[in-house]
């Protein structure tokens, strides 16, 4: 029988404790595929630069890897290209990595929403390029990127504003748009459970974006609730197999 | 997500107190959704009419951000790891998934959502709709708008007959920025249930006493009776 999950763990584990290793992070058992367990966020973050383009998983606040946001701005990077469904909210986590200048670029779905106050300011008086992408769109060109697929035809925004300068041909006469595949230099996650080969589970909807980002970037840091220490995770269960994952960070539980 | 300016907009104002209440707009939807079908529910209106769906029409409900199974908000222990695509907490129902935003989108892009309701700015007599953007040089978002409206197999509009101001919504021709093209088969207003046909809108049916003439008063388009 292999080990059960661990029990759930309210969000109250956001916010100022969110850096905070877990006690347990000198007992992790050795890895052995692919990924790396880190003990520390800068281990994990290693080797980012400026200028790269970033995954940032999540759908709102829900699986949004938030100690490693925090770890990224902590890094000093700028001119970053931002991948992720929104633009932040409020003055932290993304919202703060707008806020001090080191966005260039952002690619999403729904910048606009409650909150994104920092992404506003910033759109409207010309200090942020903006990709609106819509989110089938947007996860299907994550997908494509992870299966080898340079660009696809899809239905979704032929005809609108979305299709202008991009190449149209009709399938089963019906009105397509040529997209691309979309990759990136790096991947943040949150998945809730990894185990020692680096496969990961995810918790309700925190899967979202994150599975997908982790087939699409060339650097892929996981931030994960709990590491597996009594052997591994079910293999009917894993939805990330290990070999998608270059690093895991256990955050504070 | 499906979001559009409608969901906010205060009951148009009418001359006399006809039409109907949002409730009455949900109940009437609920009505003519099918036995086992998985609807997608866009942010606004369209959300209210889960709470008149009986359980023996077995109807399951999608939300772009990875549930197949949404169920009622929680009345205690609310689980903030569920959320809908409004990211308002949520539960799921016995025979739920998880699922990540590839395939939840795979479901919506490959056909296999029944029906999606969405609430809209403006709908054209072709099926035209406009919900995601009024004006481009704000910062737009379009969420999963566009990908749910070429992707369901019906597309319902349901929204306020005419704007604030009282214009129609209803138009020859949309003036907002697109959603998607020929897409909309009925919409569900305050005033009426209309069918989009090769023929413009026809109004299925009307609220309590407003005539045809009145309603078409409100419209920017030819409305007829099913009958014509």
């Amino acid at each position: 029988m292999l080990a059960q999950c661990g029990g759930y763990v309210p969000l109250g584990y956001r916010g100022a404790g969110c850096m905070t290793v877990s006690a347990g992070a000198t007992d992790l058992p050795p890895s052995i595929g692919r990924a790396r367990f880190c003990t520390d966020i800068g281990e994990a973050l290693a080797g980012v630069r400026d200028a790269m383009s970033v995954m940032i998983g999540g759908f709102g606040a829900v699986g949004q890897p938030d100690a490693l946001i925090e770890g990224l701005i902590d890094t000093g990077v700028t001119d970053l290209t931002i991948i992720a469904n929104n633009a932040g909210a409020g003055r932290i986590g993304l919202a703060r990595l707008l806020e001090l200048g080191r966005v260039r670029r952002v690619i999403c779905s729904y910048p606009r929403s409650p909150g994104s106050v920092v992404f506003e300011e910033l759109y409207e008086a010309g200090n942020i390029e903006l990709e609106i992408v819509p989110q089938g769109t947007l996860s299907e060109r994550m997908r494509a990127a992870g299966a080898g697929i340079p660009a696809f035809f899809t239905p979704t925004a032929a005809g609108t504003s979305i299709a202008e300068g991009k190449e149209v041909r009709r399938f089963n006469g019906r009105e397509c748009i040529l997209e691309t595949a979309l990759h990136a230099d790096l991947a943040l996650i949150e998945a809730w459970h990894a185990d020692a080969a680096g496969n990961l589970t995810y918790r309700a909807s925190g899967r979202n974006f994150n599975p997908v980002m982790a087939t699409a970037a060339e650097l892929v840091v996981a931030q994960v609730h709990h590491v597996e220490r009594n052997g591994f995770l079910n293999p009917e269960a894993v939805v990330t197999p290990g070999l998608f994952v270059d690093r895991i960070i256990e955050i504070g539980a | 997500m499906a979001t559009t300016g409608s969901g906010a907009a205060a009951p148009a104002s009418h001359a006399t107190s006809i039409g109907w209440t949002r409730a009455d707009m949900a109940r009437r939807v609920a009505r003519d959704i099918g036995r086992g079908w998985t609807v997608n529910l866009g942010i606004g209106i369209p959300t209210l009419v889960a709470d008149h769906l009986p359980a023996e029409r077995c109807v399951t409900l999608h939300s772009e951000n990875g549930i197949l199974g949404v169920g009622p908000k929680p009345e205690s222990d609310p689980d903030p790891w569920i959320i809908n695509a409004g990211k308002e907490v949520v539960t799921v129902v016995p025979g739920a998934s998880y699922i990540h935003h590839a395939d939840s989108f795979a479901i919506i892009r490959g056909g296999h959502i029944d029906l999606s309701v969405m609430g809209a700015f403006e709908v054209a007599s072709n099926g035209d709709l406009a919900n995601w953007a009024t004006d481009l040089n704000r910062a737009p978002a379009v969420g999963g708008a566009m990908d749910l409206a070429v992707g369901a197999r019906k597309l319902w509009v349901m929204m306020e007959h005419v704007t604030r101001a009282g214009e129609p919504r209803l138009v020859a021709a949309c003036r907002y920025p697109l959603t998607a093209s020929a897409v909309v088969t009925r919409v569900y207003t305050d005033l009426a249930t209309l069918d989009v046909t090769p023929d413009g809108f026809v109004a299925l049916e009307m609220a309590p006493g407003l005539s045809l003439e009145a309603l078409q008063s409100r419209t920017g388009t030819p409305v007829r009776s099913p009958s014509e």
